[in-house]
């Protein structure tokens, strides 16, 4: 749109202060964009190095030396996925129940009370949750889950090796923890926001509660649900301190679950400082920029389910 | 009213999308901020501002250095960032800082790339204790280099193997498993174990190697000197290496090490200085020596020096005055400030080594010390 001459007369002040409005969130809006643009010719420009070096052998080797000046980022991308699909797995489940039982089950009394103290876990600092980690969490997992874990199913390969407390298992146990909180919120809006006369007819169709929430609601909230999956999926990715503290930072790919580990921001976090050669800290660039290339994958793979998905169902309603 | 209001508005975010994005410009060309560092301001009243980065190991000792050192040159303010070894390496050589600091020494590749000639001055040095988890033995678990290095490299790997009862024959070691904990972050730590395995085992030395950071051939990675302690403490059977500073302020057990000489040695700061007056006389001219496995019979020997990078040729004469004249008194006065601290005192060998280092930092070949 064209900014016209008259605007600035006092007269049109309301339509003044419209456009100008629109003119500020607008440079708002475009500085995000720019932002991202600048974040990926930075870590392209940092990264320039290593990728010249390596290539695409970089996704592919595991082999990960700072001494002989090889660098490999296998380990490190199987380690932030299966941790963090690991936490979405137990959290899922677990933050979709708490969703549902504070909006169709719970008591008036007992709802703000646990959405408080949900709410309250998503603003501890991640530093203290690897803290507690380490030395509550790691502890408990080595004496108690692991032994248990191996007993019962220690015929799987999942569950096999030294119980060592730290490793894979920790790590997405604690990112568990730490993104239920931010699942459960948005998955209780998100079910809250389904209309009353959906349930209702559901409910006047003679369905149970099971069944109005998985006929009539979570259908409906579907698309929701899953920008929550996305948002804490995010936070898994990026989480840093926490993980870092328990998952073992071992450079390995291993089957067994507990195993020690090792993710992308943590070997960014453990070794950019004191990373004293021009092509390592360029290798760690390419891990951001890969790190920074996996989240925007995920995302989009998320959405093209979402679409695939809502598409279907709309193709089946007609 | 209303209008005024919002072009109030308008206007302070327009100033802050300039301030923004002048910022970001500012950031994107690395090379033009070096150069305020080197520019002059004798004319300017007010302490001279001297700007240093680099180690995070002898942070705590350089901030009490420079915080006391401003009682007594009023003139001077020292504003050090501890960015780790690698950032003060980096900034040195683009001069972005007056001076640097670096737990290991630069390479001959590294110096190859600087602009000028640049000293390592030793102004402290750290002892590295192997701490150890097993139920029932506070203290006076014995290991030799040969038997550290092949925990570290995983071929031992029970507490009661033959090699550890051998050393250690009054204690009841148990037939648990060895769990090795060692720091997952760069360090400086990890550079003195590293160089210690390096000295005394071929083998590590070849697969290996040192660095800050390293390929364990086995073991756990723990954040930081509290992250390996924490895994150990929690861990039946874990060994691992911490700052020796750490391990006394948190009591932990730690072994004693047979040194070069056949003793067995606990970590002590004075074991530390011995140390590095065993290795005095045979330092070269550069001061970028190893101190590790010293020949001297008292010293314990996992120990390292951790330097401040220095430009021989200064570019400005009133800075560079400055920054000689602290470093003298940090390696006279200052040292009374190390063993508080848990850091141990630099030997008399080392310190007049030092002297001359200092003496030859000149302007236009002028020195720059005033005594």
């Amino acid at each position: 749109m064209t900014i016209r001459p008259n605007l600035i007369r006092p007269q049109s002040s309301h339509q003044w202060q419209d456009q100008s409005f629109r003119l500020l969130t607008l440079v708002f809006a475009l500085a995000m964009l720019g932002l991202v643009g600048l974040m990926v010719l930075e870590l392209l420009q940092g990264s320039w190095l290593s990728l010249l070096r390596f290539g695409w052998s970089f996704l592919t080797d595991a082999d990960w030396d700072p001494v002989f000046e090889n660098f490999g980022a296998l380990p490190f991308l199987y380690g932030t996925l299966i941790s963090s699909l690991l936490a979405l797995s137990i959290a899922l489940p677990v933050s979709l129940g708490i969703a549902l039982f504070l909006t169709e089950i719970a008591p008036q009394w007992l709802y703000r009370p646990i959405s408080f103290v949900v709410e309250l876990l998503a603003a501890i600092p991640s530093v203290v949750y690897g803290l507690w980690g380490l030395f509550v969490l790691a502890p408990w997992v080595r004496t108690h889950l692991q032994p248990v874990l191996s007993r019962f199913f220690g015929y799987l390969p999942f569950f096999q090796g030294p119980a060592l407390g730290v490793g894979m298992l920790s790590a997405g146990l604690i990112l568990a923890v730490m993104i239920t909180p931010i699942v459960t919120a948005i998955s209780r809006e998100v079910i809250m926001a389904v209309p009353t006369s959906q349930r209702e007819a559901a409910l006047a169709l003679g369905a149970t509660r099971w069944e109005m929430i998985r006929l009539a609601i979570l259908p409906y909230a579907r698309s929701g649900l899953l920008g929550a999956v996305l948002l804490g999926l995010g936070r898994a990715l990026g989480e840093t301190m926490a993980v870092t503290m328990v998952i073992g930072n071992r450079p390995e790919i291993a089957i067994s679950l507990f195993a020690p580990g090792y993710s992308m921001a943590s070997v960014i976090a453990n070794e950019f400082s004191e990373a004293t050669y021009a092509l390592y800290l360029s290798a760690l660039m390419e891990i951001g920029l890969l790190l920074f290339g996996v989240t925007m994958l995920l995302n989009f793979l998320a959405r093209l389910m979402l679409w695939r998905l809502t598409g279907a169902v709309a193709g089946t309603r007609e | 009213m209303h209008g005024r209001r919002s072009i109030i508005l308008l206007m302070v975010a327009l100033l802050l999308i300039t301030l923004t994005l002048g910022g970001c410009g500012g950031n994107s060309q690395p090379a033009k901020t070096a150069e305020p560092a080197k520019k002059s301001e004798p004319s300017q009243s007010g302490p001279l501002l001297l700007n240093g980065a680099g180690a995070t190991f002898p942070y705590p000792l350089y901030s009490k250095w420079f915080d006391e050192y401003t009682k007594v040159n009023s003139n001077v303010r020292i504003n050090y960032q501890s960015i780790g070894s690698g950032g003060g390496i980096n900034q040195i050589t683009q001069k972005t800082v007056n001076f640097g600091a670096s737990d290991g020494p630069m390479t001959d590749e590294q110096l190859s790339k600087a602009p000028g000639e640049i000293l390592h001055i030793p102004t402290t040095s750290g002892a590295v204790a192997v701490a150890y988890n097993l139920p029932g033995i506070q203290s006076g678990l014995k290991l030799d280099a040969a038997t550290l290095a092949d925990i570290y490299l995983g071929k031992i790997k029970k507490w009661n193997d033959s090699r550890l009862t051998k050393l250690n024959p009054d204690l009841k070691l148990p037939a648990t498993d060895i769990v090795v904990v060692h720091r997952s972050d760069g360090s400086g730590t990890t550079f003195i174990f590293t160089d210690y395995l390096s000295q005394v085992s071929a083998e590590w030395k070849e697969k290996v190697g040192k660095s800050t950071s390293v390929k364990w051939p086995t073991g756990l990675g723990g954040k930081g000197n509290e992250g390996v302690a924490g895994q150990i403490l929690q861990t039946p059977g874990g060994i691992g290496y911490v700052e020796l500073a750490y391990a006394l302020q948190n009591k932990i057990a730690y072994a004693q090490l047979k040194n070069q000489a056949g003793k067995f040695i606990e970590p002590s700061l004075p074991a530390t200085t011995v140390a590095a007056a065993g290795m005095a006389d045979k330092m070269p001219a550069d001061l970028r020596v190893s101190i590790v496995n010293s020949p001297a019979p008292d010293a314990y020997p996992i120990v390292g020096f951790t330097w401040i990078l220095i430009y021989k040729n200064q570019d400005d004469p009133v800075k560079g005055k400055a920054v000689v004249d602290m470093l003298w008194w940090a390696i006279h006065d200052g040292q009374k400030y190390a063993e508080p601290l848990h850091y141990a005192r630099l030997p008399e060998q080392v310190v007049k080594l030092n002297e001359a280092k200092i003496k030859s930092i000149n302007y236009q070949g002028k020195s720059l010390l005033s005594q």
